[in-house]
């Protein structure tokens, strides 16, 4: 089983991370979110590789959760139509290994599921199945010390989240623990579209690079090209895509051709 | 798990509790607990609470032995009035607590889950009090079954938000709550209404409601000259029982019984008795506890008749209590609650909240467990439940 070098925090999930993020077709890593099973199982594994036709970088593919306490409407909504459809961890994970051939996966899933199989065992499964990384939404610094050496033993990295609201002794309790990248959010609230707020990315950034050694990578709110080379311009290593796309795949008639599309489009704002 | 003024507050009740929550909310639980610690050991605090207590709540409140009950139960049966509490539930000393704690937070605008409503007239009274504003979450089915205390919020000048998503009840409301609080978190405080949600939540809200407990042991002792047998409670998150239960934590020989809502049936698997059917302990709503959940650890829904009991989770000290042997749970369905409603109703001349109901149907036709006295929380009146049973027949 791989390990984890505790110093560096670099581990085989960690590296291919990594990797992604120095091979990196634009000025920032392209990291779209999927909800697994949304619409249904099948159609979120072809969304998935649309991703990865469109000049994603990696993918954070979301696990349906009944009480997902950090999304907003469009995830939450999509999440309970996923569960609804019948999705289950396993489905999810099957989706993670046919997208890990084309890119690296990291999967974001709520502390209850992965404490419900067992840390081990389901860290075990997620790195069986090819994922690189793990986000846990709800699991901040103070919780995160079992699964982080779960991870750390598996080979897995585990992404932390950090927020406008962490002040800056936590952030870099935090940094120094990070695992492939830091998720850096960049506003208070939950996941969903928002118009604005893009001249506290830099300063937003600025603070999250000087707490950590890995790639930042910023998320929630940002969905347009311009919002996403925005991020790019004021430094960030990778941009997160979510709410936009699963808006997409719920209004579409063709959702992976027209996830595509979004996708190519905002690969093409970070490539310019 | 005593407290001192200068001790910090309890993360974890065994395996139990701690924060598992978005990290926006991390800074927000961190100053919320040093703004209670320090607020605890102020007397000036401490005094404004308790003239509020005293003059406005109408507290200590009675304790009444009902002997047309104790006859039918064949024990003496003490009723801690919790009832007679000026919004009708002992839900007004967590809430006004709170929103004086918000008012030294500097924080103006108040959220407030509810289910059966009581939680949400409470927080609606205590702003309207200290002139906070106030937005309520409530599930649009509790809306529907809880009417008159959406009409008591609105008038109190609060905002109620229908909650749609999901079985549309209280848990759809503590999580939208937390929603609303991870975006506002700058301006606002959350009162949430039960002895759950994550670290410093549970403690705050045992600590303010065992005003319940501790008033209750020295009324029994002056009344009775003795403590009761069993301290009962119904639990849904468990406000009141944990309250109630506080004040008695050293009292070994005192039986502790907390009753939950079995609903439908156990068997059916659609009920609200998460420490009674036990099984895996899981996170739901920032702490790890009791909870209803599938296999694969998704929340799974309550069902119970009563609002306030409809609830899949459970306060995560009730849960380390069940562990620990100090506390035991049982169950009462839905038409045995019903039952009850009415029979206390012509027994005492009380109409107890559905909530309450489940405890009397045990005090009353449960296993009495050899006690001679019991001494059980009535947490509120049951006037917001009268069309809900009528409607059934």
């Amino acid at each position: 089983m791989a390990s984890t070098d505790t110093a560096t925090g670099t581990n085989a999930g960690a590296e291919r991370i990594a990797a992604a993020f120095a091979n990196k077709a634009g000025r920032a890593a392209l990291m779209p979110y999927l909800m697994g099973g949304f619409p249904d199982v099948e159609t979120s594994r072809a969304i998935g590789l649309a991703y990865a036709d469109g000049g994603a970088d990696l993918v954070e593919l979301g696990v349906p959760y009944s009480d997902p306490l950090a999304d907003g409407p469009v995830i939450h909504e999509a999440g309970t139509k996923a569960l609804a459809a019948g999705a289950t961890v396993d489905d999810v994970l099957d989706i993670c290994g046919t997208l890990a051939e084309r890119l690296p996966v990291v999967l974001m899933c709520y502390a209850n599921l992965v404490l419900a199989r067992g840390v081990d065992t389901f860290v075990g499964t997620a790195v069986d199945a090819g994922a690189s990384g793990l986000i846990v939404p709800d699991l901040p610094l103070e919780e995160a010390p079992e699964i982080l050496a779960a991870c750390d033993a598996a080979g897995l990295a585990l992404v932390p989240l950090v927020a406008p609201t962490t002040p800056d002794e936590r952030l870099r309790a935090i940094g120094t623990r990070a695992r492939g990248f830091l998720y850096t959010v960049s506003v208070a609230g939950t996941t969903g579209e928002r118009a604005g707020s893009r001249e506290s990315f830099a300063p937003i950034l600025e603070r999250a690079r000087a707490a950590t050694s890995v790639p930042v990578a910023l998320g929630f709110g940002i969905a347009t090209p311009d919002a996403a080379a925005a991020a790019a311009d004021a430094g960030a290593d990778g941009v997160i895509v979510g709410s936009r796309l699963v808006r997409e795949a719920a209004e579409a008639a063709d959702p992976p051709a027209a996830v595509r599309a979004v996708v190519t489009d905002l690969a093409a704002a970070l490539r310019t | 798990m005593t407290t001192t003024p200068e001790a910090a507050v309890e993360h974890r009740y065994g395996p139990y509790g701690g924060q598992y929550v978005p990290e926006t909310l991390m800074p927000a639980l961190a100053e919320l607990e040093t703004a209670w610690v320090a607020a605890r050991a102020d007397a000036g605090y401490r005094e404004e609470l308790n003239v509020l207590l005293r003059d406005y709540v109408g507290r200590p409140s009675p304790l009444y032995l009902a002997e047309r009950l104790s006859e039918a139960a064949g024990r003496e049966v003490w009723l801690k009035r919790e009832d007679l509490n000026h919004t009708g539930s002992h839900k007004i000393n967590n809430a006004l607590g709170q929103a004086l704690l918000a008012k030294r937070m500097g924080k103006g605008r108040i959220i407030a889950e509810t289910g059966a409503g009581q939680h949400g007239v409470a927080s609606a009274t205590a702003c309207a009090l200290l002139d906070l504003e106030c937005i309520v979450y409530m599930g649009a089915e509790d809306i529907r079954r809880q009417r008159p205390n959406v009409q008591r919020m609105e008038l109190l000048g609060a905002t109620v938000v229908s909650v749609e998503s999901g079985a549309r009840t209280l848990k759809e409301a503590v999580s939208e709550a937390i929603r609303d609080w991870v975006t506002n978190v700058a301006t606002t405080h959350y009162i949430i209404g039960s002895a759950v949600g994550p670290a410093p939540y549970p403690a705050i809200v045992r600590e303010l409601q065992r005003v319940i407990g501790d008033e209750a042991r020295v009324q029994i002792l002056e009344r009775r000259g003795r403590l009761p047998d069993r301290v009962l409670a119904c639990v849904g998150g468990g406000s009141n029982a944990i309250g109630t239960f506080a004040g008695f934590y050293g009292d070994p020989a005192v039986k502790l019984v907390g009753i939950e809502a079995a609903g439908e049936g156990i068997e059916t698997g659609r009920h609200g008795a998460p420490l009674t059917v036990g099984g895996q302990a899981g996170v739901l709503h920032g702490a790890l506890s009791a909870l209803l959940q599938s296999p694969e650890g998704q929340i799974l829904e309550a069902h119970s008749v009563s609002a306030g009991l409809d609830y899949p989770g459970s306060g995560p000290e009730h849960a380390w209590l069940r562990d620990e042997g100090r506390a035991t749970y049982v169950a009462v369905g839905d038409t045995d609650a019903l039952a009850a409603f009415r029979e206390v109703s012509r027994l005492e001349g009380i109409i107890p909240a559905l909530e309450t109901a489940h405890a009397f149907h045990h005090i009353l036709h449960g296993d009495g467990g050899g006690s001679e006295i019991d001494l059980l929380c009535l947490s509120g009146r049951g006037d917001k439940d009268l069309a809900e049973v009528l409607a059934r027949g």
